[in-house]
C-alpha cells in the first residue's frame, strides 16, 4: 500500500512539477506543492485507513489492546509509522529542487518553507486519517470519513470568501488551506505553524479517546 | 493468581456477565465451561484488559485489571479465540514483534523465540509467512505468542477449536505441560476437554456461574442417584416390570438393548437386581455402574437452571 501511494504521489506531483517549470518557466516548486497538497489530502486518507480499522477487522486489535502498552503508545506508534512514509514520500521529491538548482537559480528559502508547509499539512492529514480509522473496522468507511473531514477543512477556506467578511475571516482560521500558500511563498507564519500542530494534536487526542472508548462498548 | 469479584458486563442493554465471582489459585488449571454466548469470552476479555467491566473488579497476579492494567497485562499470556495473527508476517517476525510489544529485550527475544518454537514444534516453519500456514499451525503460532514472555497466568479462550483431532491432542498435551509452572484459565464448550486437562471447573451459563468445584466433587454433588446398566436375555416388557418391583428402584429405562436402572445414591441394589433376574429364569449378560459424565452434569445444571426461571 505504502509503495502504491508513494508511486502515485510521485507520478502526479512530477507531472505538475514538469508542467509548471516547462510551460510557465517557474524556477520554484510552487507547482509541485500546490498540486501535491491536494493529492496529499486524498492519499493521506488512503494511507491511514487501515491503521486501526484493519487491526479491528483481523482481530489483532485484541493483541495490541491486551499487550502492556498504553493506548496513547499504540496511536503514537501508528502515527509515527505513517509519518515515516510521508517523510520518505517527500524525500523522494528532492530531485525537483535539485533540477531547479542545476538549470536555474531558485529561491532556496521558499523551497525550505514550502517543504516545511507540505510536511506540516501532511502531518495534520495523517492525524485526521488515523482518527477516522479508529472509528470503524471498515477501511473504506475510514477512508471516506477521513476524506470528508479533510476536504471539508480544506474547502471551508474557499467557501469563506463568499461569506460576510468577519465570519469568513473566522472560518478561514480553521481552514487547512488558509495558511498553506504563505509557506509556498517562503513565509513562516507562526499562526500556521500553531494551527497545523494543534489540529494534529487534537485529532491524535481524539484518536486515543476513540480507542479507549472501544473498551467500554 | 486470578480473582474476580462481582463482575458484571452489559453490552448496551444486553447483559453478558451477571455478577460473577471466582478465583484461581497459583499453579491451578481451571476449566471455564459453558455453552456458546455464556459469557466466557467476555469474562476473559475483561481479565486481559481488552474490555472494561460495567461493574465489579478483577485482579490478575495481584494487580487490579482496571487501575493497574499495564502491570496485570505484563503477567498475562492471552490466547484469543479468533487466533489473531498478522498473516503477511513470517512466524519469526510475528513472534519478534509480539515479544518486543511486551517489553522483552533483543537477546531475550532471540532465546525465547528458540524456546517457544521448540515447545510448539514450529522449527521448520519459522521463516514461513503465516498466511501460508494451515489452521493447525496457525493455532500453534498463537500458542507460541501466548507464552513468549513467560507469563505467570495463561488465559486461553477455546484453544482447541477448529483443528484436527491430532492437533487437538497435541495442544492439550502442551497445555498440560505448561500448567506445571503456570496458572491457567481455559475456556471451552467441549466437555471432555475439561475432564482431560483441568483440575477444577467453573460452569457458566447465561452470564452466571452455576457450579464451581473439583471435577470429582461435582459429579457426586449432582449425582444424588446411582445408575447401573444391565444386559438381560428375556422379554423386555416383563424384565422392565420385574425391575420396577424391586424395592428402592426409582426408574427403569430400556433403550432396545440395555436397561438403565436408577436408585438413590448410598444404596447398593446390585445383588437384589441380579437375584431377581436369575430367579425369574432370565440370563444376566452384563452389569455395570455408570459414573455421571461431565456432559450429564452440564446438561443437568443448565436445564435445571432453565426450569427454575
Amino acid at each position: 500500500m505504502a509503495y502504491v501511494v508513494t508511486g502515485i504521489f510521485l507520478v502526479l506531483t512530477g507531472v505538475f512539477f514538469a508542467i509548471s517549470s516547462s510551460t510557465y518557466l517557474e524556477t520554484s516548486i510552487g507547482g509541485f506543492l500546490q498540486s501535491g497538497s491536494i493529492v496529499l489530502l486524498l492519499l493521506a486518507a488512503v494511507l491511514t485507513m487501515r491503521l486501526i480499522a484493519e487491526e479491528r477487522k483481523l482481530g489483532t486489535m485484541e493483541l495490541l489492546l491486551t499487550a502492556p502498552v498504553r493506548d496513547s503508545e499504540i496511536i503514537l506508534g501508528k502515527f509515527l509509522g505513517s509519518l515515516g512514509i510521508l517523510t520518505v514520500m517527500l524525500a523522494l521529491t528532492f530531485y525537483y529542487p535539485l533540477l531547479l538548482m542545476i538549470f536555474g537559480d531558485p529561491d532556496m528559502g521558499a523551497i525550505g518553507t514550502g517543504y516545511l508547509g507540505i510536511f506540516l499539512l501532511g502531518t495534520t492529514c495523517l492525524a485526521i486519517g488515523l482518527f477516522a480509522s479508529t472509528l470503524t473496522s471498515n477501511q473504506i468507511v475510514s477512508a471516506v470519513v477521513a476524506g470528508g473531514i479533510l476536504f471539508a477543512l480544506w474547502f471551508i477556506g474557499v467557501a469563506a470568501n463568499y461569506l460576510p467578511e468577519k465570519l469568513g475571516e473566522v472560518i478561514n482560521y480553521f481552514s487547512l488551506s488558509y495558511y498553506f500558500p504563505d509557506f509556498v511563498r517562503g513565509i513562516i507564519d507562526t499562526r500556521g505553524l500553531i494551527y497545523y500542530l494543534s489540529i494534529t494534536a487534537l485529532f491524535l487526542f481524539l484518536a486515543i479517546r476513540s480507542l479507549e472508548n472501544s473498551r467500554w462498548s | 493468581m486470578i480473582r474476580v469479584k462481582n463482575l458484571t458486563k452489559y453490552y448496551g442493554k444486553r447483559l453478558a456477565v451477571d455478577n460473577i465471582s471466582f478465583s484461581v489459585e497459583k499453579g491451578e488449571i481451571v476449566g471455564f465451561l459453558g455453552p456458546n454466548a455464556a459469557g466466557k469470552t467476555t469474562t476473559m476479555r475483561i481479565l486481559t484488559g481488552f474490555l472494561a467491566p460495567t461493574q465489579g473488579e478483577a485482579w490478575v497476579a495481584g494487580y487490579n485489571v482496571m487501575s493497574h492494567s499495564l502491570e496485570a497485562r505484563q503477567h498475562i499470556g492471552y490466547f484469543a479465540e479468533s487466533v489473531p495473527l498478522y498473516t503477511d508476517m513470517t512466524v519469526r517476525s510475528y513472534l519478534e514483534f509480539l515479544a518486543s510489544l511486551r517489553g522483552l529485550d533483543k537477546n531475550r527475544i532471540k532465546t525465547r523465540i528458540e524456546d517457544v518454537v521448540e515447545i510448539c514444534n514450529l522449527q521448520e516453519y519459522i521463516d514461513v509467512i503465516i498466511g501460508k500456514l494451515s489452521k493447525g499451525f496457525r493455532q500453534r503460532v498463537g500458542v507460541a505468542q501466548t507464552i513468549i514472555h513467560e507469563p505467570e497466568v495463561l488465559i486461553m479462550d477455546e484453544p482447541t477449536i477448529g483443528i484436527d483431532p491430532i492437533q487437538v491432542a497435541m495442544t492439550r498435551k502442551l497445555i498440560k505441560e505448561l500448567s506445571k509452572e503456570r496458572t491457567i484459565l481455559l475456556s471451552t464448550h467441549i466437555l471432555p476437554e475439561v475432564s482431560m486437562t483441568c483440575e477444577r471447573v467453573i460452569i457458566i451459563h447465561q452470564g452466571r456461574i452455576i457450579a464451581e468445584d473439583r471435577i470429582e466433587n461435582l459429579s457426586s454433588m449432582v449425582a444424588g442417584s446411582k445408575r447401573i446398566q444391565l444386559e438381560v436375555e428375556g422379554p423386555s416388557q416383563k424384565v422392565t416390570e420385574r425391575l420396577r418391583q424391586i424395592k428402592g428402584v426409582v426408574r427403569v429405562r430400556y433403550d432396545g438393548s440395555r436397561y438403565t436402572v436408577e436408585y438413590p445414591a448410598g444404596q447398593d441394589l446390585r445383588s437384589q437386581i441380579t437375584q431377581a433376574i436369575v430367579r425369574s429364569g432370565w440370563t444376566l449378560l452384563s452389569l455395570e455402574s455408570i459414573e455421571m459424565s461431565l456432559e450429564d452434569i452440564f446438561l443437568k445444571l443448565t436445564t435445571e437452571e432453565e426450569t427454575n426461571q
